[in-house]
């Protein structure tokens, strides 16, 4: 069972307008019943104003993807055309208080639908850039397609490496298998380990996949105190909290020793299978923060203080 | 279009046991005794150990009766259907190293499916994947050209678990017997709900798993039958004689023992009562809402198995709305898995996208009751029509299709 949360589920069972709009002057129409969902957007803009005056949908798709259409509308109702187009399909997720990674897909048909609209209402040709392949890392919801763009752009060779520039593989570790799989065939098809010309800014759509912070030398990381350190800890899992929440669970900081950073994580996701992924998720955050490498440990690991 | 306020039964509308079943109490008595007072290893010289293993070979028994075998010692436990099939054709697959070729269906279930493509890419295994018609019945023409002596073992399912479609599996042991192949079963879905006598049948090997008969998770069985050369996957200690290492694990043993049992003594029930409530269920659905069909074949199927594809909605938005009245069910959608595409056992019989998005699994149990098919029967037309009212592809006022193309998808 999918873990969604209230505002998907308010936007699921009593969905926000709904239906035909028969006064539309701009429709976007994406998705397939191949693919699983598709979405119809229906707009009423002002010619005057560019205000969207009103905003319908009709959706074919799971219980995030017409929650994600009625998000959308009502996200959308009352502004004009130019500030709609400023939203992007994250903006939709966070409406709906976060989405389930293999659902994120859902928030971007909402986008590309609203694109299409006001392609449509401004009379322009709208191309479709959303590649669709084997979702292969879950974690993170990276698909075949991504991490096969990131291993012939970048001349990747390790799993390693697909991890830093697109993040797949770097939670639970379970599709490092098939990451692999993707890896050699690319590599197969382009020439085995002949890395490929380096990245020319621009010339793919590539801004999606910015490498991850490189690991950083101890030396160049900025010393902190420890005041500041501890703080700069406690801000990261503050941080990190409403997203844990939501799953029904908890993270508390417990000590901090040295390079060693004992949490606790409670509710929800004590005992359950994520925990670890959980743990890791809090590892990286943290190790970005500082800068510097830390392990995050369970407390229940933590030595015993004598006396 | 609003869906009647029925009050939802207490515990629920589970229709969800292809899934799983609830562990019967009956079952979990015989096993609670196992954990605190019979909690000692069989293997051990002592009363403690030997009570436990006198448990075991009760259970081991009252499995024999279930299947039909002629002997206790062809059952090996293991930890379910997944280990069984694996266990199954790994080995046969080392008893018969020179045999390169594996005869399967398109429709198995990942436990066997997702083997084979591994032994296909890592093991250079040739993989023949037998097709099914659109009523989801093997292509028999196919098999028959697939079976050769290069085959090492067969292994189709005997009924499916999506659609409930049977496979004449004593026909299809015979045609691989005769080319020399071993035969294997995966009857995860079937057992107890189908009579069996394995010891006059050409199935060599059979799959069953204990959470689809009302015995807790975790555990399962092969059938091996007598004088078959059989590889050992766990190695390790001389458990179930040296075919699966591991201490038994002797409360769910003996859970599926008593489980087997009582899977005998209700196989009648379940062959009609619960086949006539799964028909009424059936009946009242396709009468009260237009655009569905029943996927599979619905003359030679499951009696516990109805799947229904409603067109033009998708199949998690129905499962959250059955939900919310209490009916647990299951989808063939691509959406409740997570993956992108929807079942492959919807996908082999050719169901088109229209309607394999919205194939929606009811699977009853002994449980169910009268009143709780009453319950779904009410609901299940509301929730059908309000889904439909939000669909693209459904023209409202005419109860019917419309043509919805989009450029981009």
């Amino acid at each position: 069972m999918w873990n969604y949360t209230d505002k998907v589920k308010e936007h699921f069972f009593n969905p926000k307008n709904s239906g035909v709009l028969e006064t539309a002057n701009a429709v976007g129409e994406v998705g397939s019943i191949t693919c699983g969902d598709a979405l119809r957007l229906m707009l009423k803009v002002d010619p005057d104003t560019q205000i969207i005056q009103d905003a319908k949908f009709q959706t074919f798709g799971c219980g995030s993807a017409i929650a994600s259409s009625s998000a959308l509308t009502e996200m959308i109702i009352g502004k004009t055309v130019d500030e709609a187009l400023v939203l992007t399909n994250r903006d939709i997720a966070e409406y709906l208080g976060g989405l389930p990674p293999e659902k994120m897909h859902c928030s971007v048909m909402g986008a590309e639908a609203l694109r299409a609209a006001i392609a449509n209402y401004k009379g322009e040709e709208w191309v479709d850039d959303h590649e669709e392949g084997e979702l292969i890392c879950k974690c993170f919801g990276v698909d075949a397609a991504m991490i096969e763009r990131a291993v012939t752009v970048n001349g990747l060779t390790s799993l390693e490496e697909v991890t830093h520039y697109t993040k797949a593989g770097g939670s639970c570790q379970t599709c490092h298998e098939k990451i692999e799989e993707v890896l050699e065939a690319v590599m197969a098809k382009t020439g085995a380990l002949k890395p490929a010309a380096k990245h020319t800014p621009g010339t793919v759509g590539l801004d999606a996949i910015k490498p991850l912070p490189a690991k950083p030398e101890p030396a160049a990381a900025p010393k902190l105190t420890n005041v500041q350190r501890m703080q700069a800890i406690m801000g990261a899992i503050e941080e990190m909290r409403p997203q844990i929440q939501r799953d029904g669970g908890d993270v508390e900081l417990v000590d901090i020793d040295g390079k060693d950073i004992y949490v606790r994580l409670t509710g929800a996701c004590s005992g359950c299978s994520q925990s670890a992924g959980t743990m890791m998720g809090v590892q990286m955050k943290l190790v970005e923060a500082l800068g510097e490498f830390v392990r995050v440990k369970p407390a229940s690991l933590m030595p015993a203080h004598a006396g | 279009m609003t869906i009647p306020n029925v009050t939802v039964p207490n515990r629920g509308v589970y229709l969800d046991n292809n899934a799983t079943t609830r562990v019967d109490p009956d079952v979990l008595a015989e096993m609670l005794p196992l954990f605190t007072e019979h909690f000692g290893n069989p293997s051990s010289m002592h009363a403690f150990g030997a009570a436990v293993g006198g448990k075991i070979e009760w259970a081991r028994k009252q499995v024999q009766a279930l299947l039909g075998a002629a002997h206790d010692s062809e059952i090996i436990f293991t930890s379910g259907g997944t280990e069984s099939d694996n266990t199954a054709i790994l080995s046969i697959i080392e008893a018969y190293p020179k045999k390169r070729e594996i005869v399967t269906s398109v429709v198995e279930h990942p436990a066997v499916l997702a083997l084979c493509d591994y032994l296909e890419k890592k093991r250079d295994y040739k993989i023949h994947r037998i097709p099914v018609d659109n009523r989801g019945d093997l292509d028999i023409d196919a098999y028959r050209a697939a079976l050769s002596d290069q085959v090492a073992i067969v292994s189709i399912m005997w009924a499916n678990n999506e659609t409930g479609t049977i496979f004449p599996i004593e026909e299809l042991a015979q045609m691989a017997k005769a080319v020399g192949a071993v035969f294997h079963t995966d009857a995860v879905q079937a057992v107890g709900k189908i009579p069996m006598k394995l010891a006059d049948s050409a199935v060599d090997m059979l799959s069953l798993s204990g959470h689809k008969l009302h015995a807790p998770k975790g555990i399962g069985a092969l059938y091996v039958k007598r004088g078959l050369r059989f590889r050992p996957m766990l190695r390790g200690g001389h458990q179930e004689r040296s075919r699966r290492a591991g201490t038994e694990n002797a409360p769910a043993i003996v859970g599926l023992g008593a489980a087997a049992h009582l899977a005998l003594t209700h196989m009648g029930e379940e062959n009609t009562r619960v086949k006539a409530q799964r028909d009424r269920l059936e009946q009242a659905i396709l009468a009260a809402v237009p655009a569905c069909f029943v996927t599979g074949n619905p003359e030679h199927r499951l009696p516990n198995t109805c799947n229904i594809a409603f067109e033009f909605i998708e199949g998690e938005a129905i499962l959250l709305l059955l939900n919310e009245q209490g009916i647990a069910a299951s989808s063939g959608s691509a959406c409740t898995s997570g993956s992108l595409e929807p079942s492959h056992v919807m996908r082999a019989m050719g169901v088109p996208y229209t309607a394999a998005h919205g194939a929606t699994r009811f699977s009853l149990s002994r449980d169910t009751t009268d009143a709780e098919i009453d319950h779904v029967i009410a609901v299940v037309p509301g929730i059908i029509a309000k889904l439909r009212s939000l669909s693209p592809y459904w023209e409202q006022g005419a109860a019917k299709p419309k043509e919805f193309a989009p450029v981009y998808s």
